[in-house]
């Protein structure tokens, strides 16, 4: 038995008729081919799934599909703006936030709705903040750096604009 | 004059795909009619398989195939590469038949349409067991009357050995003084983010196989998998495709990965296998796992005379490609660096009802360095001497390439100078205030302490000598007709950024931008063969395969920019891509590349083309070393620990990259931190995996971790020519023992003087009760 969801990925609207039980990060992963959402635990542990849904950032893997039915879900491949990157996207390479990458989609998210909620965040409010991600290699220091990094490109973007 | 890259921190060349989510692991290649597998993994620790009844799983819908240990016995066994004297090797084969020898251990396999379809059917297949007693404790193991594991053995002793030099007992007889300590290094999960996958493809009429899997030594595994599946090793193709972290974990050649080989030979179609985390805990390899004792021979002025080390090292239930070497490379490390002029381990490695032990970050140099580190402390303690004073006493002299420093475990350091990293850690950290504020915090009855290690390690490894399959390593460097700049090297980056580091290193030597390099790597149809990455060799090894094939090409392109300069190669100078005569008139390396390729004017003995290949064999492994502090407080109510300062100073030779070596060593002590403070795989006492998903096992979070404050030492390693040691374990080997030190001496007005890793809050919750009870 399948069922029928609309979900709007990366700004593009997809009618997809799935399973009822199969979990959101497969539904980006296997129906929409959008592999930069990760799975590392199943379990929504590490964050390594982590996506934007309808602007809240949620772990995929603990979620399913028609949960995201009539939804507006932003993945890490729909961050940038055509070649522009994402701030966030910035910060990361700027000061080597990532090494061998795995976690880097889910912790890219996660630090963007940190920045929406928080511009101006503490060392302490970042790591809180990303403390629902797990990264292995770099150890957070960098990655501390590289929010910080976009905190400061975001709010001069706005000083700019404003 | 041309950007130099060599010393720079450049960013990444490999982060625009990863940060985009572009980059492509295991799990993201797709291909056509690709089948799924799931696998049935054994529930109980030890037990005897009675039977296995399929059936109703091969009706089950999308099933294709199921497959138990009988259909599989032609694939050959789990390869072991270590070899010790007179070593007991189990028969390890891709499947279990008669018998399970612990949580997780594969039993059948289910291959569908997808991986919904093949899970489903999993939960189909019957497995009748017939339980045995357990073997979980590595000491107990060795007892008479324990049962066996391997029944054809008729004990859990797998080998023993006893390693050093030096008379250890006549040390101990006139040592003034004897400090004796049990020091365990628990098991750990090495935990790449990324969990294992392999995906097959094999092509009937080529007779070719294509395997994609997540290692970190995809020529290595390739050989080996031939041999596993009985087909030339030429008609195997591994590609070793993004790999999202290792650690160790990924420097193996596992079961699943053949498996997966032969059916997708079986059934003509790709077949896919992704690890679940549950499975990653329960069926990828561990590290750590030794329980020893140590006696340690001083004399009252704090000078070591003599250090034995008698250990049990936990193998699990079998064998992984390196599991009965990691002990081994604990003994080779347990000088430290210090003089101490008489040291004995004495192995008893045990089978246990566990997924084997394996190289896990630091790989047998952590259980070492907290050995001898927690001697130090401990012999400072004992005698009433400043731990820093002891351990100055010990140190040699600096040396270098013309005065090496022997061990009494039989190696011979590079290089170093350990006086300059401790002397640079105490002035950043300011020692002498962090004693003085913790004096402070002491009278005002708050629990503060502060640790120190002064570690060295065994990097780059390493002489072929002296490990099981080749410690060389290869480079290719191609200089294309538009003078693009190929590099193809044997070393397998998984995280450590060596396309950038290598595209420096060649950047640098042929005046080309990085960007103009592309570095190439972990596929054995396009690279010539190598070893991998593990053992902090990538740069040191590999980089220097890459350097000496940079010399080659150079040679080779000033002899033709000479000849189209009509003059002699030993008059061209060659400076920012350009050669040019003495006279002033040059060409481009542009120019040279083209003209090499279209070889319509080249020296009458040269061949057409631009492309060097070197195969490095290092004379001796690299010996990084460097002094790590921590204070922490300890909150009293709660016996939670915060750190107050992190200081480290590593020297790890010449450095690349500045960035990438901050990056190594920050994730190292983190990794640290987790052994130290929260890190632990718990059996139970019926061998089932208590700590099997990361809500049991607790890995270090963003908030868990202190601003860690880095600087350097540069002691230029004599064993290559960029004077590289490598960094990838740095952290990893020398924080532990600074973290457990700053905690014990926090807790020394409570009468501690060791503890336990991982030091949880209960712990300690419990001492500062007891003592506070007691007092009260």
């Amino acid at each position: 038995m399948k069922t029928t969801i609309n979900v709007t990925v990366n700004g593009v609207t997809h009618q997809s008729e799935i399973e009822p039980r199969m979990l959101l990060v497969h539904y980006l992963r296997d129906a929409l081919n959008l592999t930069g959402t990760h799975i590392g635990c199943e379990t929504s542990l590490c964050g390594a799934c982590t996506v934007m849904l309808d602007g809240q950032a949620v772990k995929s893997c603990t979620l399913l599909a028609v949960q995201a039915d009539g939804a507006k879900v932003t993945t890490i491949e729909g961050m940038a703006s055509g070649s522009n990157l994402h701030p966030v996207q910035q910060g990361f390479w700027e000061h080597h936030g990532l090494q061998c990458g795995f976690c880097t989609p889910g912790m890219i998210i996660a630090a963007a709705q940190l920045l929406e909620r928080n511009p101006d965040p503490t060392d302490e409010e970042i790591r809180h903040g990303l403390e629902g991600n797990i990264c292995r290699c770099t150890g957070y220091q960098h990655i501390v750096q590289a929010v910080q990094c976009a905190a400061k490109k975001m709010q001069s973007k706005t000083a700019v604009t404003s | 004059m041309a950007e130099k890259y060599v010393g720079r921190s450049v960013k990444r060349t490999e982060d625009p795909r990863m940060i985009q989510g572009l980059a492509h692991y295991v799990d993201d290649i797709r291909l056509p009619d690709t089948l799924h597998a799931v696998f049935v993994r054994s529930i109980y620790a030890h037990a005897r398989i009675k039977s296995v009844d399929v059936s109703e799983a091969k009706k089950a819908p999308g099933v294709v195939a199921v497959y138990i240990g009988q259909d599989v016995a032609k694939i050959g066994p789990v390869p072991c590469g270590a070899a010790i004297p007179d070593m007991k090797l189990p028969d390890h084969r891709v499947l279990a038949s008669n018998k399970v020898y612990f949580v997780g251990h594969p039993v059948a396999v289910v291959v569908a349409e997808d991986k919904y379809a093949a899970r489903d059917a999993a939960d189909l297949i019957q497995v009748d067991y017939e339980e045995l007693p357990v073997v979980m404790d590595e000491e107990k193991a060795a007892a008479k009357d324990s049962p066996v594991i391997h029944e054809q053995f008729g004990t859990n002793i797998a080998y023993k050995l006893t390693a050093g030099e030096g008379d250890i007992e006549a040390a101990l007889k006139a040592a003034d003084k004897i400090v004796r300590q049990k020091i365990v290094n628990q098991r750990l999960a090495p935990i790449a983010m990324e969990p294992r996958g392999v995906l097959a493809r094999y092509y009937r009429g080529e007779q070719e196989l294509t395997l994609w899997t997540s290692t970190q030594i995809p020529h290595m595994a390739r050989t080996s998998i031939a041999v596993m599946l009985g087909m030339p090793e030429n008609k195997l193709r591994l590609i070793a495709p993004e790999v999202g972290g290792g650690f160790g974990s990924k420097l193996n050649v596992y079961a699943e990965e053949a498996l997966m080989g032969w059916i997708s030979m079986q059934l003509d179609r790709p077949v896919k296998w992704i690890e679940g985390r549950r499975e990653n805990m329960q069926a990828t390899i561990h590290g750590r796992g030794q329980a020893g004792y140590i006696e340690v021979a001083c004399k009252k002025d704090g000078t070591i005379t003599g250090l034995r080390y008698n250990v049990f090292a936990d193998m699990g239930s079998y064998f992984q490609l390196l599991t009965p070497a990691i002990p081994t490379l604990t003994g080779l490390m347990l000088s430290g660096c210090y003089k101490i002029p008489a040291i004995q381990m004495n192995v008893t490695a045990t089978f246990t009802n566990k997924v084997a032990t394996d190289a896990y970050r630091g790989a047998g140099r952590p259980e070492a360095t907290f050995v001898i580190e927690r001697a130090l402390d401990l012999v400072a303690v004992e005698l009433g001497l400043d731990p820093i004073a002891v351990r100055r006493k010990n140190f040699p002299a600096p040396f270098g390439a013309e005065n090496p420093f022997k061990t009494a475990t039989g190696l011979f350091y590079d290089s170093g100078d350990y006086e300059l990293s401790l002397k640079k850690a105490l002035e950043i950290s300011n020692y002498d205030k962090l004693r003085a504020d913790q004096k402070q915090a002491r009278s005002e009855g708050r629990i503060v302490g502060i640790g120190l290690s002064t570690y060295v390690e065994i990097c780059a490894i390493g002489p072929s000598s002296a490990t099981p399959a080749g410690g060389w390593e290869s480079a290719t460097v191609r200089i294309e007709p538009t003078c693009k700049v190929t590099i193809l090297t044997g070393a397998s980056p998984h995280g450590q950024g060596q396309e950038t580091s290598f595209a420096q290193i060649a950047g640098d030597h042929l005046g080309v931008n990085i960007n103009d390099v592309t570095v190439i790597h972990g596929d054995t149809a396009i690279v010539q063969y190598g070893i991998g990455t593990f053992g902090s060799r990538g740069t040191a090894v590999g980089g220097t395969a890459v350097y000496m094939a940079l010399e080659k090409l150079k040679a080779k392109a000033t002899t033709l920019a000479a000849h189209l300069l009509q003059t002699e190669p030993g008059k061209v100078t060659f400076a920012d891509g350009k050669f040019t005569a003495q006279g002033g008139k040059s060409v481009t390396i542009q120019e040279v590349a083209l003209a090499a390729h279209l070889a319509r004017n080249l020296p009458p003995d040269m061949e057409p083309g631009l492309s060097a290949t070197s195969f490095f064999e290092p004379k001796n492994f690299t010996f990084p070393f460097g002094t790590h502090i921590a204070m922490v407080e300890i909150d009293r109510e709660t016996g939670e620990i915060q750190f107050k300062r992190y200081v480290a100073v590593d020297d790890c030779g010449k450095v690349i990259n500045p960035l990438l070596v901050h990056g190594q060593v920050h994730g190292g002590i983190v990794q640290s931190m987790g052994q130290a403070l929260y890190e632990e795989v718990v059996y139970d006492d019926q061998g089932q995996l208590v700590s099997g998903t990361l809500m049991d096992y607790a890995l270090p979070r963003a908030t868990m971790i202190p601003w860690m404050e880095l600087d350097r030492t540069e002691t230029p390693s004599p064993v290559n020519p960029m004077g590289v040691k490598g960094v990838g374990e740095a952290g990893t080997i020398g924080a532990t023992p600074a973290i457990v030190s700053a905690v014990v001496d926090a807790l020394a007005p409570f009468g501690i003087r060791h503890l336990d890793m991982p030091i949880k809050p209960e712990a300690i919750w419990r001492i500062i009760s007891k003592k506070s009870a007691g007092a009260a």
